[in-house]
């Protein structure tokens, strides 16, 4: 895979040094570096970020923080089995039974597509933060779909994610189009657009088209047995949307390296002047990102409501998935096999997170800090070369991606 | 071209991109002038009044009764009136303050409209605007301070989610002020981290900005679940308390509006002021704002880039740090988890919104808070307008100002931009 993608890529990215700022963004992609180099540092950013996690569950362990000023040796070892009764139940509840591995994949399909979504902007220039819009958008069309049919399911389901992806793409496509006729910088229209998804969402859960009978909540009826997406194994809760997730990744992968759109997206992502001299319409490259991102984003939608209890839309159901996607496109280098292992890594993280907090009441929050700390350390290498005194010949990881708010 | 054709001749021809967004502006106006004399005026009943309360429970009463239907009349017409005026494009410069009175009347005419046959306080809901206005003027303030600087703030969330829940620990433990000096502390600590992030490291500032977001949220509700939630006593810190300016704070409604705040109110004012003059008439403030716009040329006149940088971007915490603290020092008394829900992000609108500009960041913050209180207070009057409209509001505001349709505004030319010292 990576032979492939450094065969296709090596036109772009051996060229002189770039002058535009914007071109800088390719190395947040991660193209042209080998696989060592491309593996090494999020190895170490994982690992920096679970042991600075430790320290952090080591200090706010308030039993324990009276008994090392009279008894330092029990106070180290009663907060040493904190952390490891901790970690271990992260551990357990992402990959220790048949369960938790299902879990894990469960927490991380609607990541994966939400991760596709960056991961695609971040390739052709454009920073995509209102995935959680997208997602909400095209959450919200599945789910009228879902509830207002009943078809087979072999056409129900598909019809309804071909929805969310219509009314994703719509939505990304606003802050695409916002770009290429006004300039409008896609980081502010994205997150304004964020928030009006939302009310959008606690609007229309409220009228009488969505709402529940008999409910006066914001909370949608059920969609029909015929469009949830069947699971798997058992009482399982992992879906066939993991499968739609793996498509997608493969989708994503011919799009960006095999297709003439894909490299006509990269290449403006490189350099969009470069882009507009050799003949490509820039202005529709913008609004043709956006809208493959905000449709990768509705599919993600889609896992929120077709693919769990309880079958319903509610408010706010996408939840920080949109955000995680950021951290998650990031530590894979924007390509889509690396957010493939980046989405299971995060799952992992989610899914032992919960049961960290059952078995080990560690609040599952930790999780979002160890994120942070994992996107600090990959989109800053140098960090990470610092920390672990690693000597790289110079190279410049300086990632740039926004040129200021105006356009 | 005719040796005859003067440039005058020329340029009377041809309409400037102001001069046309001048006409577009007119046009909506008169229809906005249409809307308020087709739903405000001629859709209630004409012997209904409007009962506005201008004056708090406890003072001389005082209250505005107006006919809801005449208001409403006498609005459209002053409305139309602004549109034609704008139309004829006489004053160019002054179609957005034009735009201001009109949008400015009609929220008079739909406060009218919803209060017809109803009394409504409409001293409560200003000062309700004011106090609300404060969190997203300052954070706007917060994020202005670095971006004058070029370098993009969008953890002004985080910087003030943090700095809201040290208030409260510190506040709790040794007493508000010491809340207060936390919270800002905790703010300029971030925005260190972010200088460090985005000068030192050269991190992308908006990955940089997210990731302090996330880091916060993750941060503060760990804690809030680990540590508040079995000591509560470290989640009570009191309040900052009232006071009334003397003689300012008893003038009718503006007196309640303005002079009857806790100490943040006052702060946020006294801020904008001392930063409008310090950018604009100090030494500090041009360096900062050449820093901003063409940071070789200033690196060449002998300014330390770098260290401009990290310190307006450390002053922007202290900003952000003051904002958080009213959030859990003054407005509420206690720490929730997420309690900021995007409070930030509303500033980082208004500092668009408000161009750049400490008074800009204060008009829009009262702007914000106008349609907070509003999506609050509409609930009550029972119109049928949903709430969920007016919480979009800020944002879709903020999408039309920077797509240009209500003039260009322009950020500092270097912003976002890494500064690579030779």
């Amino acid at each position: 895979m990576s032979d492939d993608e450094s065969a296709q890529t090596e036109p772009l990215s051996t060229e002189d040094p770039p002058t535009d700022s914007r071109s800088s963004m390719d190395r947040i992609a991660g193209v042209g570096s080998s696989v060592r180099q491309a593996l090494l540092v999020p190895a170490l950013a994982v690992l920096t970020a679970l042991i600075v996690g430790a320290i952090i569950i080591a200090v706010t362990d308030l039993d324990t923080l009276p008994l090392w000023g009279t008894d330092p040796g029990a106070a180290f070892s009663q907060t040493m089995s904190g952390i490891g009764k901790a970690y271990k139940a992260l551990f357990v509840g992402s990959l220790g039974s048949s369960r938790a591995i299902s879990e894990t994949l469960f927490a991380a399909t609607p990541l994966i597509l939400a991760g596709l979504a960056v991961a695609v902007g971040f390739q052709a220039g454009l920073f995509n933060i209102g995935v959680n819009g997208q997602m909400h958008i095209g959450g919200m069309v599945a789910l009228w779909v879902g509830f207002s049919f009943t078809l087979p399911a072999i056409i129900h389901i598909p019809l309804a994610i071909a929805a969310a992806i219509m009314g994703g793409a719509i939505w990304g496509g606003i802050s695409g189009l916002l770009k290429a006729r006004t300039g409008a910088h896609e980081v502010i229209t994205t997150i304004m657009l964020n928030f009006v998804a939302l009310f959008m969402v606690d609007y229309l859960l409220k009228t009488s088209v969505f709402q529940a009978t008999g409910r006066n909540d914001p909370i949608s009826e059920k969609v029909n047995a015929t469009a949830q997406f069947p699971t798997l194994v058992g009482d399982y809760r992992l879906h066939i949307g993991f499968f739609f997730s793996l498509a997608a990744v493969a989708f994503v992968w011919w799009l960006m390296y095999r297709s003439t759109i894909g490299f006509e997206f990269r290449a403006v992502g490189y350099n969009p002047h470069g882009g507009r001299y050799a003949g490509m319409s820039v202005a529709w490259i913008y609004l043709g990102v956006m809208a493959v991102s905000g449709g990768l984003a509705g599919i993600a939608g889609t896992n929120q409501i077709l693919g769990l209890e309880p079958y319903r839309g509610i408010s706010n159901f996408a939840g920080t998935v949109g955000f995680d996607a950021i951290a998650l496109a990031l530590l894979g280098r924007s390509h889509p096999v690396g957010v493939l292992f980046a989405g299971i890594l995060f799952g992992a993280l989610r899914a032992g997170g919960r049961e960290m907090q059952g078995a080990a009441g560690v609040p599952i929050d930790l999780v979002l800090v160890l994120q942070a700390l994992i996107i600090v350390m990959i989109a800053a290498p140098r960090l990470v070369r610092a920390i672990y005194r690693i000597k790289t010949p110079d190279q410049d990881m300086s990632t740039t991606v926004s040129t200021g708010w105006g356009g | 071209m005719a040796v005859t054709t003067s440039p005058e001749i020329v340029e009377k021809v041809r309409a400037t991109p102001e001069e046309r967004r001048a006409t577009a502006i007119g046009i909506v106006l008169v229809a906005i002038a249409a809307f308020v004399l087709w739903v405000f005026a001629l859709g209630v009943d004409s012997s209904f009044v409007s009962t506005f309360n201008l004056s708090l429970p406890g003072d001389p009463d005082l209250t505005w009764v107006v006919s809801s239907q005449v208001l409403s009349f006498v609005v459209a017409a002053t409305i139309a009136f602004i549109g034609g005026w704008v139309l004829r494009r006489t004053h160019v410069k002054w179609t957005n303050l034009g735009l201001a009175i009109a949008l400015s009347l009609f929220a008079l005419a739909f406060l009218t409209w919803a209060a017809a046959d109803k009394s409504f306080s409409l001293v409560g809901m200003l000062r309700s605007t004011v106090i609300l206005s404060v969190p997203v003027t300052l954070g706007a303030l917060s994020g202005l301070m670095c971006e004058r600087v070029a370098i993009i703030n969008i953890a002004i969330e985080g910087q003030l989610l943090t700095a809201a829940f040290v208030g409260t620990v510190a506040g709790s433990a040794w007493g508000i002020w010491a809340g207060l000096i936390g919270a800002m502390l905790t703010g300029a600590i971030l925005g260190f981290v972010l200088a460090v992030l985005s000068i030192r490291y050269r991190i992308d500032q908006i990955i940089a900005g997210v990731v302090i977001n996330i880091f916060a949220l993750g941060l503060t509700s760990f804690l809030a679940r680990r540590i508040l939630s079995v000591t509560p006593e470290l989640n009570s810190p009191g309040r900052f308390s009232t006071h009334k300016v003397p003689l300012l704070g008893d003038i009718p409604v503006l007196g309640s509006m303005f002079f009857n705040h806790n100490m943040f109110v006052y702060g946020t004012y006294i801020l904008v002021i001392v930063l409008h003059f310090g950018l604009f008439y100090t030494r500090w403030g041009l360096r900062s704002r050449a820093v901003g716009e063409h940071p070789k040329a200033a690196d060449t006149v002998g300014i330390d880039v770098y260290r401009t940088r990290y310190r307006n971007v450390m002053y922007g915490g202290l900003i952000a740090g003051f904002g958080g603290a009213f959030l859990t020092l003054a407005q509420v008394s206690r720490f929730e988890e997420n309690l900021t829900a995007g409070v930030g992000y509303i500033g980082l609108a208004a500092m668009i919104f408000g161009r750049w500009m400490p008074f800009g960041a204060l008009g829009a913050g009262l702007v914000f808070g106008f349609a907070l209180t509003l999506q609050q207070k509409l609930g009550i009057l029972g119109t049928p307008i949903p709430s969920e409209f007016l919480s979009m509001t800020p944002y879709l505001v903020t999408i039309i100002v920077v797509a240009g349709v209500v003039g260009r505004s322009r950020p500092p030319a270097a912003d976002g931009q890494p500064y690579i010292k030779d």
